[in-house]
């Protein structure tokens, strides 16, 4: 034994060096195509947004000047026609965000209880089914999608076998809000709401929520991501105890009660995940925009993502377009993190109520 | 000691308790119940592609007139004879083809390689290293569109398949992955090949890559979907038609920057066609990827 480790640790230490060496080396592509591809291009960008480069040319070269927080001033607080389309992109988006992560953590959650059950024929089918749309690409579906949702298509004809009439879908930039609001009577906004503004836009536009045709797009974004969220709790259910789960069931809780009070809290983490992850893709929606509605109609699907883009590539506004880009990775990270603060393990509170579970379950099983 | 005692107990319960939960919530009604709505379920999730393949068979009037039967009154293979016969599409499909190839060959050696080198190799940096890949994995993609443009024209690289396939090449959440594939396995066989004098580039390519099956499908699966599914990337570092791959060259189609009218039929089908490798794809590996994470926790 100790002969072994003698030798071993010997040959460690020259193992060791020759480690270091091949450390680098098995590295070295990662290293230099995330340096190249990633961290080079954020650096310049960054330069870029903080420059008067109008396109033409090396942004580097010396002829472009350095202009302060110019671009940045232009699009959050202008005043002009950037500002504007600055802060409608955020609201539609945000309108999107808040719709598309609750809906499709609580669909991709129940799709994962469903399919869970051990007893269940079947279960593979209805797995695949569900989890097909999620390998299609975003390009494909959103083809598909403007089909369906096409004034005479599929979606129309099942809603008028209800006696429905579909709206124009991916042609009406009505908001869903104000379309409700119009129902029962209010067709106007309250003075308080606008008289005053932010980012360009009243709080009134901002509270028209998203629009029909980003509506459309909401449903679509449920419906390709749930499969994948699916996959995520489902891995989470295999190591959900069941013993927690019996107790309770001894305990005489209803199904309900047990989900809430012993299945939800072990899938606490999964949960956190899931919710991340939706608010990081929900920020960049860009490829159903690109191939769908290009912003129409009236500029209501129009997100920062695709704006930035526009901004830089169309218009050959790069300052403009790159400062639009940095906002939008500041809001994801501060998203980011702020999920992670309100998700956060809270110990004791949990352990007192593991503790008491676990008390009941022994008072249970000895009775 | 107390532990196995304290164990066993739940398993004793077990029998008794399923027998009862079974019978309770084997109800014929509640049985019936949960697969009705289980089979209204899964008719939303897979009633749209099979009216995407009928259509993609109709002539555009029909598929105007009647979007959503599931058999068209006339067949036709019009769409297909025109993407195959009078349009560009063949040439995007192999741009495709050819990208996705090189960027899932090249991101399975990389990300291997480098995951490898992250759990096993000690090296001086090692953390710093791994600190960089986690705080890459937190950039967003659509950030980078202006970024990677500005950088690949810099470089000379636009508009050219070098430019298309080299800033794929690796993937940070894949060398996280990896990472955690080989901290997950034992690594007394490779020391062992190690004290017998392999190098390590040998034990990693004869040994350890090997041992890395499961996690290198799951590498090869996700590099194959996502570079066949890229769509912002071609945008900004190509504007060739001879590059255009087959998401932009259907994006494009799609939002009536190459045709007009609705054509509907043509559109789905290209779509349809699209789909058809990462479905095959999901097919043979379906066991995989369903079990992906079941597999990497058991492990």
């Amino acid at each position: 034994m100790t002969a072994l480790t003698k030798s071993r640790r010997a040959k460690g230490s020259k193992l060791q060096r020759g480690e270091g060496l091949a450390g680098w080396l098995f590295t070295s592509p990662m290293l230099l195509i995330l340096g190249l591809f990633l961290l080079i291009p954020v650096l310049m960008a960054l330069w870029v947004s903080f420059s008067d480069w109008s396109g033409r040319g090396s942004p580097l070269s010396g002829s472009v000047n350095f202009v302060g927080l110019d671009n940045y001033r232009d699009v959050t607080s202008g005043g002009g026609l950037d500002e504007r389309n600055f802060g409608i992109s955020m609201r539609n988006n945000a309108w999107y965000v808040v719709l598309v992560v609750p809906i499709q953590t609580a669909l991709s959650l129940f799709l994962a209880l469903l399919v869970n059950r051990s007893v269940l024929r079947g279960r593979g089918v209805f797995r695949t089914a569900f989890y097909f749309p999620s390998v299609t690409s975003s390009v494909a579906i959103t083809v598909l999608w403007l089909f369906l949702f096409s004034t005479s298509g599929v979606i129309n004809k099942i809603l008028s076998w209800i006696g429905v009439n579909g709206p124009n879908w991916f042609n009406d930039p009505r908001g869903v809000v104000h379309v409700l609001l119009d129902k029962i009577g209010i067709s106007g906004g309250p003075e308080a709401l606008t008289s005053s503004s932010f980012l360009g836009i009243s709080l009134w536009e901002w509270s028209s929520g998203p629009s029909i045709a980003m509506f459309a797009l909401i449903l679509m974004a449920i419906f390709t991501t749930s499969g994948t969220f699916m996959l995520l709790f489902l891995a989470a259910l295999q190591n959900v105890g069941a013993e927690l789960d019996e107790a309770g069931m001894l305990d005489g809780a209803g199904a309900w009660r047990r989900f809430w009070s012993i299945t939800l809290p072990q899938l606490r983490p999964t949960v956190f995940t899931v919710v991340t992850l939706g608010l990081i893709g929900t920020w960049q929606v860009f490829d159903q925009i690109y191939t769908g509605t290009q912003g129409a109609p009236g500029k209501t699907t129009l997100t920062p993502a695709f704006l930035s883009y526009q901004t830089a590539f169309t218009g050959q506004k790069w300052g403009h377009g790159s400062a639009i880009a940095f906002i939008l990775f500041v809001i994801i990270i501060l998203l980011t993190l702020f999920q992670r603060w309100a998700l956060r393990e809270r110990p004791v509170p949990k352990r007192k109520r593991l503790r008491r579970l676990k008390s009941r379950t022994e008072e249970g099983s000895g009775a | 000691m107390s532990q196995p005692t304290k164990k066993s107990e739940p398993v004793k319960i077990h029998p008794a308790l399923t027998t009862r939960g079974g019978s309770r919530s084997a109800t014929p009604l509640g049985q019936l119940l949960l697969y009705a709505l289980l089979v209204s379920l899964a008719v939303i999730y897979v009633f749209p592609f099979l009216v995407q393949i009928a259509t993609s068979f109709k002539t555009d009037a029909e598929a105007a007139s009647d979007p959503i039967s599931l058999v068209p009154q006339i067949w036709t293979t019009q769409a297909y004879e025109h993407l195959f016969l009078r349009s560009d599409f063949p040439l995007w499909f192999l741009n495709s083809a050819v990208v996705t190839l090189l960027v899932t060959l090249g991101r399975v050696l990389f990300v291997s390689m480098a995951g490898y080198a992250l759990a096993r190799l000690r090296f001086r940096g090692r953390g710093l290293v791994f600190a960089l890949v986690v705080a890459v994995m937190a950039v967003p993609g659509v950030v980078l569109l202006i970024p990677k443009f500005l950088v690949l024209k810099q470089l000379g690289i636009y508009d050219s398949y070098a430019g298309m396939v080299l800033p794929l090449l690796v993937d940070a959440a894949g060398v996280f992955i990896m990472k955690n594939f080989f901290e997950s396995i034992p690594a007394s066989v490779e020391e062992q090949a190690r004290i017998d004098g392999a190098g390590t580039f040998r034990t990693f390519w004869s040994i350890v890559l090997p041992m890395a099956r499961p996690a290198l499908i799951t590498i090869t699966i996700l590099s194959f979907q996502g570079s066949w599914n890229e769509l912002s990337h071609f945008i900004v570092s190509t504007q060739s038609p001879e590059l255009t791959t087959l998401t932009k060259g259907v994006a494009q189609l799609a939002s009536g920057q190459l045709s007009q009218g609705t054509q509907y039929p043509l559109k789905l089908a290209s779509a349809a066609i699209m789909t058809i490798p990462v479905a095959v794809l999901f097919f043979i590996f379906q066991r995989h990827i369903m079990n992906t994470s079941e597999g990497a926790i058991k492990g």
